[in-house]
């Protein structure tokens, strides 16, 4: 019987990307091989090392574990869609300042899955940072300032979105006085 | 790690995904969540020849009260259940539970129907499940089956589905409302699966006797099961630490303790007994 391949649709860091693929091949396969997001890492067999965790849909997911196919009409953000070297995103930020990581096999996977967790959690306790790293496996910072990092970032985050509400409050009153 | 080739088509509906079924002669699996499926596909443990993704048939994602039960949708994902208001509010254990499945990342995948269907004897669902005195729904060739969890669940891996059906729900009774729960884990280190896995439920009475206690036990062996000795011995009895700790001897009575490298079954009946007595002393004994 022979296996056709399927077409596979995704928005991947805000843009639409289509490619023929095999039901077999893995979604981060897909990533890294068909869409050249090298980004993505693979760091292991068994689903254990969280270095493929990607966003899918706005949730942590290990792209590894997840068939192309299964991510068809998805929303997906990898690491490359976080920031860029001039303007890094403050939880990237925060892992440089903070040095969340050293050899940085793992980095990618980690800071998917943070972004995950501040989701939920914008506010989190290194208790609950450390909970949320059940999913990610780092051999080389012993995790002490990946949690750093994270608490960095929570603060940054929430103060760039702060930021965002008084500009718009700022906004709305300039209007306020110009209609007025 | 890539799975040998196969085939892949969704199914829109329960009623699709029974035809698929029969039309793929035996061939054809059901994939919700994949994070059981994928991980032995991966290592060519099993070798479906036609994926059938039930993940996107809506109907099945619901959570509903239904008289004194609470009725989850198979494709609730683990994440979804331990944020759900009507779980939260009615069966707690429930939410307790699925918390402590796996990590993060797996929790947005995995589902309650798959992690039933799935049968793990390592998996965390079946002790609430048997606590909760769990109902699989199935939709099958000739309609709706309800089955007890104990029926369900025969063997490590092994349930009385059966073929060319799917799970379309699990429902859960709603404990008493007077009752405390929680569910305690010893998890593997490496795996974060349960070594053991203790879901309790208790309560007393205006009198201050027990009179509610349901005790799922899972990880441990072969199969879940349900403490009915400590339970027995706890139901019309005054809490105490002395109560607690006799009762709790029992509570490897009826399971089948597993012997493996990681843990003998001595081992196991120990923490069986342990984990039982810190659940009962959380729920009685504090404030
Ligand atoms: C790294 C990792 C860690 C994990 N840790 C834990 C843990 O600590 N505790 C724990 O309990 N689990 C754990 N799991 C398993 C996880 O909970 C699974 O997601 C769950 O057991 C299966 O759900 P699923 O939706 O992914 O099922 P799938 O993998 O899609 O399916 C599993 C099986 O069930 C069948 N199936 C699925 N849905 C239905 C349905 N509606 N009707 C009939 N059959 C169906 C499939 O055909 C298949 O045979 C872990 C998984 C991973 C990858
Ligand atoms: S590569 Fe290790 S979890 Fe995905
Ligand atoms: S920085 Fe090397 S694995 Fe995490």
């Amino acid at each position: 019987m022979a296996i056709e391949d399927r077409e596979v649709t995704v928005v991947v860091n805000g843009q639409e990307r289509s490619a023929a693929v095999e039901p077999r091949k893995l979604l981060v396969h897909y990533l890294r091989d068909d869409l050249g997001l090298t980004g993505t890492h693979i760091g292991c067999d068994t689903s254990q090392c969280g270095a493929c965790s990607i966003m899918v849909n706005g949730e942590a997911v290990k792209s590894c574990t997840m068939l192309a196919v299964q991510a068809e009409g998805s929303e997906i953000t990898t690491v490359e869609g976080l920031g860029s070297i001039e303007h890094l995103h403050p939880m990237q930020q925060s892992f440089w300042e903070e040095h969340g990581l050293q050899c940085g096999y793992c980095t990618p996977g980690v800071i998917m899955a943070m972004l995950g967790l501040l989701k939920e959690n914008p506010n989190p306790s290194e208790e609950e940072i450390r909970e949320g790293m059940e999913g990610v496996i780092c051999r080389c910072t012993g995790y002490q300032f990946i949690v750093s990092a994270v608490q960095k970032a929570a603060k940054l985050m929430a103060e760039a979105e702060e930021q965002k509400e008084e500009t718009l409050v700022a906004n709305l009153v300039r209007e306020g006085t110009h209609n007025g | 790690m890539i799975p040998v080739k196969f085939d892949y088509i969704h199914a829109e509906s329960v009623e699709q995904a029974i035809r698929l079924q029969q039309e793929s002669n035996g061939e054809g699996k059901l994939i919700a969540g994949g994070h059981s499926l994928l991980p032995l596909m991966k290592f060519r443990l099993t070798e479906p020849g036609v994926l059938i993704d039930i993940s996107r048939i809506s109907q099945l994602k619901e959570v509903r009260k239904e008289g004194d039960r609470i009725v989850v949708g198979a494709l609730t994902t683990h994440h979804a259940a331990s944020n759900d208001p009507v779980i939260k509010e009615h069966i707690p254990l429930l939410a307790d539970t699925v918390r402590q499945i796996g990590d993060l990342q797996v929790r947005n995948r995995g589902t309650i129907g798959g992690n039933i269907a799935h049968a793990d004897p390592a998996a965390d669902l079946p002790a609430a499940a048997f606590a909760l005195d769990a109902q699989v729904i199935i939709q099958g060739e000739d309609g709706e089956e309800t089955m007890p969890v104990d029926q369900f669940i025969v063997g490590p891996l092994i349930t009385m589905m059966p073929e060319n059906s799917i799970v379309t729900a699990v429902s859960f009774a709603i404990p008493p409302r007077h009752t405390r729960s929680v569910y305690l884990k010893y998890f593997h280190p490496a795996s974060g699966y349960p070594v053991v896995g203790v879901a309790a439920i208790a309560g007393v009475d205006e009198s201050g006797v027990i009179d509610f206690v349901r005790i799922g036990i899972t990880g441990v062996g072969d199969i879940a099961y349900r403490a009915e000795s400590v339970e027995q011995t706890l139901l019309g009895q005054t809490p105490s630490e002395a109560m607690i700790q006799e009762a709790s001897r029992l509570a490897a009575e009826e399971g089948e303790m597993g012997n493996d490298f990681f843990t003998s079954s001595e081992y196991r009946e120990h923490l069986c007994k342990v984990y039982t007595e810190r659940a009962l002393r959380s729920i009685l004994l504090a404030n």
